[in-house]
């Protein structure tokens, strides 16, 4: 018998990064079984952003942000879609064009040079002031993930302190709904 | 007219819907969180409670119920410790597919979240071992959860359901409704096939010229009629059929189609068949890593169509060519009906050779062996046991391990709904529980538990259950002193050290057999077994069988981990010369 059937296997795995959005009743332990159902089978989350959509239908939208070759994205839409609570499954990055959004607040804190720099990258960004102090801003900003990573990224070296992402929203282009 | 709603107590509506959805017997333990329903169980004549001596026994005594009548199973804990003693039963369900219902008490509204006694998060704990749970956490919820519950637990791929019941809830007067007036908000499984992808599979099927049928659960799951649409597909087109551990029964071993089970330890001419076929036809399988062995090397050159009713099955382990989302029953039917309407017939010279070259693999006769020395050879007790027990009605549980195996490769199922054993999750201790379950539906059959002494031990006190309610269970006791699965493992992996698979000590199981109540039977000699299994047989009462075997018998054939379909061992001699890589040592 030879050796090494599953180093063989293994190797260089394609790895590619999908946008779900999932439609469920708003019910008790919802979230934790979509949460659990991605630890338990070893699926990575990006990013989740959750929230009730329509209060008199209870439903709620969560949107999952997750990586992996084909076949596990496959199966993680395959997974999601056999929970009891929920409607509907939807893969952005396959099944329609698909617009996607993140807000986040970015705390920078300085003063002179680097404070007067940070305020102009933000005008560039167009992210805006949500709190000033005399050596600090709270930026609000919108926009693409990468956006926003590229905007921590310029801020990092000009008095980063702390940032709060609020995950990917994301919804189809068109009239039609998901 | 619309009927007036009836006002009852939570636990009131506990028993009117287990009676609305035909439940008959219920296997429980109570506790102080389930008081309330055991309180208006007293007083309900028609339910046949069954008092276990521990939660998991509850929980695979209902799974054996379940698993040979095709009804759902109905087991009732009490909260904290009853329900986490629930959970390896749960979890065995959840892999096997089993309907089951179980119902936990909880500590009351108020108190959840104060760590109060025998308090646990049961959803929390559950969640990950069951298709779907609740905590009911207002009554005006009730009626419709466990309407719901019995839903979801039968419908679709079955699966085990908890509803999770405060105390305060069992106390508090609501409105009961009907099970009819219930209509699921998200839950709709699919059930009938597309008639266009049938068409594409039966066209398929006519055009292979080395098919085979790969044959799963699913079918035993979808109920008899699934199991005879099964019989006549094979009679129509003459296809040769495996099947894997769940599945044993749906179609009959005495068939010259049949081949016997596949996988780990399956047949030779099986797993042979599964390798070099054309066009491999899975019907209510999952493509289990017991069954593919090597996934790379799985059937290479074969066209796949696989029909499940669980969408997520599909490309899981093998990318197929040919998904079919059904009920199995409903799917093969169709692809009977097809296959007469276009009046298709299999290319008899391809046919032909294909089977002549499965007869050449058969010939090997894979699972012979010597039945040499004093002692008695596990698999001539296995014989003995099917020839002395064939001809009755006859229902078989096992526990896990060689002993198990054993049983799937000797003994001949002839219809399904016969055979109980613990497939995905591999329970040691399923055993006896089930057959406690078995028996309470099937009172006047056999029912034998083909056991390891290693097993037993691990719920060996629901032979009290038995006893108690006249349950003339037989444990038949393949002692070999061994954990035997185990220390075979660690011959063929680990250089034959037996770390801590030898027992010093065992119980002496006559004895004990009598202080449960029960009848003990010891042999250990060859000649001496089949009056020893005739008087087992015979006996009114349960028994425990103490089968002295071979202690190093090994379990033949087997494809060893990592390895493919056609690299089997087949007996001791191939075993020194199987060199297991490191990968394959990392599987189980």
């Amino acid at each position: 018998m030879s050796t090494n059937h599953l180093a063989m296997n293994i190797a260089t795995p394609k790895v590619e990064r999908h946008t779900f959005a999932v439609l469920v009743d708003n019910e008790a332990g919802v979230l934790a079984r979509v949460v659990g159902l991605f630890s338990g089978r070893g699926y990575n989350i990006e990013s989740l952003t959750v929230a009730e959509i329509d209060p008199s239908a209870h439903t709620s939208r969560i949107t999952i942000v997750t990586s992996g070759t084909p076949e596990t994205l496959e199966q993680i839409r395959a997974q999601i879609g056999r929970l009891v609570p929920v409607h509907r499954v939807v893969d952005w990055t396959v099944d329609k064009p698909s617009i996607a959004r993140e807000m986040a607040l970015i705390k920078v804190a300085g003063t002179g040079e680097k404070r007067v720099e940070a305020l102009r990258i933000a005008d560039a960004f167009r992210a805006r002031p949500v709190d000033t102090t005399h050596t600090s801003f709270v930026f609000e900003i919108t926009g693409s993930p990468d956006k926003i990573n590229q905007f921590v990224d310029l801020m990092g070296p000009l008095g980063l302190v702390e940032i709060s992402r609020t995950g990917v929203a994301a919804i189809s282009r068109g009239p039609e709904a998901m | 007219m619309i009927p007036p709603l009836k006002e009852m107590t939570g636990a009131e509506m506990v028993i009117q819907a287990l009676k609305d959805h035909g439940v008959e017997h219920i296997f429980g333990y109570p506790g102080g969180a389930v008081l309330p329903i055991y309180d208006a169980l007293f007083a309900a004549n028609d339910l046949v409670h069954v008092l276990v001596r521990h939660e998991q026994g509850a929980v695979h005594a209902a799974e054996g119920y379940a698993r040979s009548t095709g009804k759902c199973g109905v087991a009732l804990v009490t909260s904290g410790p009853g329900a986490t003693n629930a959970v390896t039963g749960l979890a065995d369900a959840l892999l096997d597919s089993i309907p089951l219902v179980v119902l936990s008490g909880q500590v009351a509204t108020h108190l959840i979240g104060t760590d109060a006694f025998q308090e646990c998060d049961t959803v929390g704990i559950t969640r990950p071992c069951t298709k779907h749970n609740w905590l009911v956490k207002d009554i005006a919820d009730l009626p419709r959860i466990l309407h719901e519950a019995f839903q979801i637990a039968t419908t679709g791929r079955p699966g085990p359901v908890v509803v999770d019941i405060p105390k305060d809830i069992q106390f508090k007067k609501g409105f009961y409704v009907e099970p009819d007036s219930v209509v699921h908000r998200t839950y709709h499984p699919p059930f009938e096939a597309d008639s266009d992808v049938i068409a594409q599979a039966v066209a398929l099927m006519a055009s292979a010229k080395r098919p085979i049928f790969y044959t799963g659960g699913g079918i035993i799951n979808a109920g008899p009629a699934a199991s005879a649409a099964l019989r006549e597909l094979v009679e129509l087109t003459g296809f040769p059929v495996t099947s894997t551990l769940m599945g044993l029964g749906a179609f009959p071993a005495s068939d010259d189609k049949w081949l016997g089970m596949l996988g780990m330890h399956g047949t030779y001419e099986a797993n042979n068949a599964m390798h070099d076929c054309d066009v491999m036809i899975g019907l209510g399988v999952r493509f289990d890593d017991r069954v593919t062995g090597r996934i790379d090397a799985f059937s290479p050159g074969s066209k796949k169509i696989h029909l499940d009713i669980d969408p997520s099955q599909i490309n899981k382990n093998i990318r197929v060519d040919l998904p079919i989302i059904a009920d199995a029953g409903q799917a093969i039917k169709a692809m009977v009906k097809v296959w007469k309407q276009k009046e298709y017939k299999a290319d008899p010279r391809a046919l032909g050779e294909w089977w002549e070259q499965i007869e050449r693999w058969r010939a090997k006769n894979c699972l012979a062996y010597k039945q040499n020395g004093h002692g008695i050879k596990p698999q001539y007790a296995i014989d003995r046991l099917y020839q002395l027990t064939k001809d009755r009605d006859t229902y078989i549980t096992t526990e896990v391990g060689q002993h198990q195996m054993w049983a799937a490769q000797r003994y001949k199922f002839e219809e399904p709904n016969r055979w109980m054993t613990s497939g995905g999750l591999g329970t040691m201790g399923y055993g006896i529980p089930a057959a406690v379950g078995v028996q309470m539906a099937h009172k006047d059959s056999l029912v034998i538990d083909i056991a390891g002494e290693g097993s037993v031990q691990m719920t060996m006190q629901e032979m009290v259950t038995a006893v108690q309610y006249n349950l003339p269970v037989k444990i038949f006791i393949l002692n070999n002193r061994y954990l035997g699965m185990v220390r075979q493992w660690q011959q063929l992996l680990h250089g034959a050290r037996y770390s801590h698979t030898y027992s010093e000590t065992l119980p002496d199981f006559v004895k004990l057999a009598d202080a449960f109540g029960c009848v003990g039977i010891r042999c250990d000699k060859p000649e001496e077994l089949d009056a020893a299994i005739l008087k087992m047989i015979d006996s009114p009462k349960a028994v425990l069988f103490d089968c002295i075997v071979d202690q190093m018998e090994n379990c033949y054939p087997m494809i060893p981990s990592g390895a493919a379909h056609n690299e089997m061992i087949l007996c001791d001699a191939d075993e020194e010369a199987a060199d297991v890589s490191d990968a394959g040592k990392m599987l189980v």
